[in-house]
């Protein structure tokens, strides 16, 4: 008799134990396994001078300023490059969750440009693994400057450039990205003929997030076309500098050897050097406003 | 000693059919946070909830991730600074009904509960009691609760900056519409 009661006693007792784990454990199988998709590979649209995988959701506004000092080696009666800055003001917004698009204006030559940005491919763990973000960024740009010589016919295609860009990118970890960015360049008209109208060029960026709101940010574009024999030096383009986020704004500050934003001035028309002290202190204000809201799903 | 095995075992079977537990993995979670600055609002229409009847014992699971915005930029905020949903991806309530008695799962209607358990967000647990009312309907159990939590006790840090844009506390409100399990 004794026995029979320990006996059920104990299979009492076991069965308290199991229903607290029981529950857990009907919870874990039943939490479905969703897809994972990166955030915040880069704080935002750009690495400093260059795009970056990251785009504008859908109905969201980005107002950008940015502004380009002259170089360091202006001295100080220049107080160092920031009597004289170039402007780019422009407005980016994202169409869909995959397509942005952007205008904007620069100083440099009077330059008009807009572009596209397609997002392809979205790194992602979980039900599917994709290790890269990989993005692709179309775009014009159409110097407004009048044309020095009236004399010979000036052609208005003559103004345009254009440029073509893969963006991949892979956030390593929490703190750590990086982006390769192989990039083509076209200018319908060039200075001389020394000057190539097509170039080939690979970026590289990468940022380092500091804590929350504040990342190190390194970007450099190897230009593949031999540098000599052209009508002026050319030189690489690397940047370097911080990205600060504040509630709705992202403030990039920098340092950069060129005096141009957009791609097509960057890439090719970089004739500073840091070597020669020919650096800017330059920086992207950015401002995001939602003007479509919408309640995103989690399915892309 | 054959005889004593075979009852313990047909003991178990018992109550095991007794244990009658109820589910949802499309529960309701959402909270609401208003100032004269800025509303602050996310649903999360996908948490997986628990419920033994027998016991009174209840478990909830809400994926952070899962918690939705009107806003893809507040929404973006809300996982890399203030939750880190990389870091502490789930939230999780574990607790009971303590006045289990008061409740007759076999009569629909509406019953006053109250609940007790341990709310765990980004690692921190912390003991919460709220009123609820547990709705006994046919083919189901709807249950329902509202209280608020403070976001510091969760170690979530708020910028002094942004804070008046923030309530003090989070109202936070809680349905789930249970249907049983089928045993095994």
């Amino acid at each position: 008799m004794r026995r029979l009661s320990v006996t059920i006693l104990l299979s009492l007792m076991t069965l308290g134990i199991f229903a607290q784990e029981d529950l857990m454990n009907i919870v874990n199988q039943s939490t479905p396994n969703e897809i994972n998709y990166t955030t915040a590979t880069f704080k935002s649209t750009r690495v400093m001078n260059g795009h970056s995988i990251e785009r504008m959701q859908t109905g969201q506004l980005d107002v950008r300023i940015s502004h380009r000092f002259e170089t360091l080696n202006s001295g100080g009666y220049n107080f160092f490059g920031l009597d004289i800055s170039y402007i780019h003001l422009g407005l980016e917004y994202g169409i869909t969750n995959w397509l942005m698009i952007g205008v904007g204006r620069t100083e440099i030559d009077k330059t008009f440009d807009g572009f596209a940005k397609f997002s392809i491919l979205r790194q992602s763990t979980g039900a599917k693994e994709m290790p890269v973000s990989v993005s692709a960024v179309t775009s014009v740009a159409l110097k407004t400057l009048k044309f020095p010589d009236q004399n010979p016919t000036n052609y208005f295609t003559s103004r345009l450039a254009y440029v073509a860009q893969i963006l991949v990118a892979r956030k390593i970890s929490e703190g750590f990205s990086v982006q390769l960015t192989p990039s083509y360049v076209h200018r319908n008209l060039v200075a001389t003929e020394l000057d190539p109208n097509d170039i080939f060029a690979l970026g590289a960026g990468a940022r380092l997030k500091l804590s929350k709101r504040v990342s190190l940010n390194g970007e450099y574009y190897y230009i593949a076309n031999p540098k000599t024999y052209l009508s002026q030096q050319v030189y690489n383009p690397l940047s370097v500098g911080f990205d600060i986020e504040t509630g709705g704004h992202v403030f990039q500050l920098f340092f950069t050897n060129s005096r141009g934003a957009i791609e097509k001035q960057f890439i090719g028309e970089t004739t500073g050097s840091w070597k020669k002290g020919d650096i800017h202190f330059g920086f992207n204000i950015s401002r995001v406003f939602t003007l479509k809201k919408h309640l995103k799903s989690s399915n892309y | 000693m054959k005889r004593l095995f075979l009852l313990a075992f047909f003991l178990n079977i018992v109550f095991a059919v007794n244990g009658q537990k109820y589910m949802t993995k499309n529960g309701f979670i959402g909270f609401y946070s208003h100032t004269p600055m800025e509303d602050i609002k996310a649903d999360n229409n996908q948490v997986v909830g628990v419920l033994d009847i027998s016991t009174g014992e209840m478990v909830f699971q809400a994926l952070i991730k899962s918690f939705h915005f009107d806003r893809a930029l507040m929404e973006e905020h809300f996982n890399e600074n203030y939750m880190e949903s990389e870091k502490f991806p789930k939230s999780l309530f574990k607790g009971k009904i303590t006045n289990l008695a008061s409740v007759d799962f076999s009569k629909t209607g509406t019953y006053d509960v109250t609940v007790e358990g341990d709310l765990t967000i980004r690692d921190v647990t912390n003991k919460i009691s709220t009123k609820g009312t547990i709705e006994v309907v046919n083919g189901g159990i709807n249950a329902n609760s509202k209280f608020n939590i403070v976001p510091e006790d969760y170690k979530i840090t708020i910028p002094g900056v942004v804070r008046d844009k923030f309530d003090k506390s989070m109202a936070v409100t809680v349905t789930m519409k249970y249907t049983p399990i089928a045993n095994k």
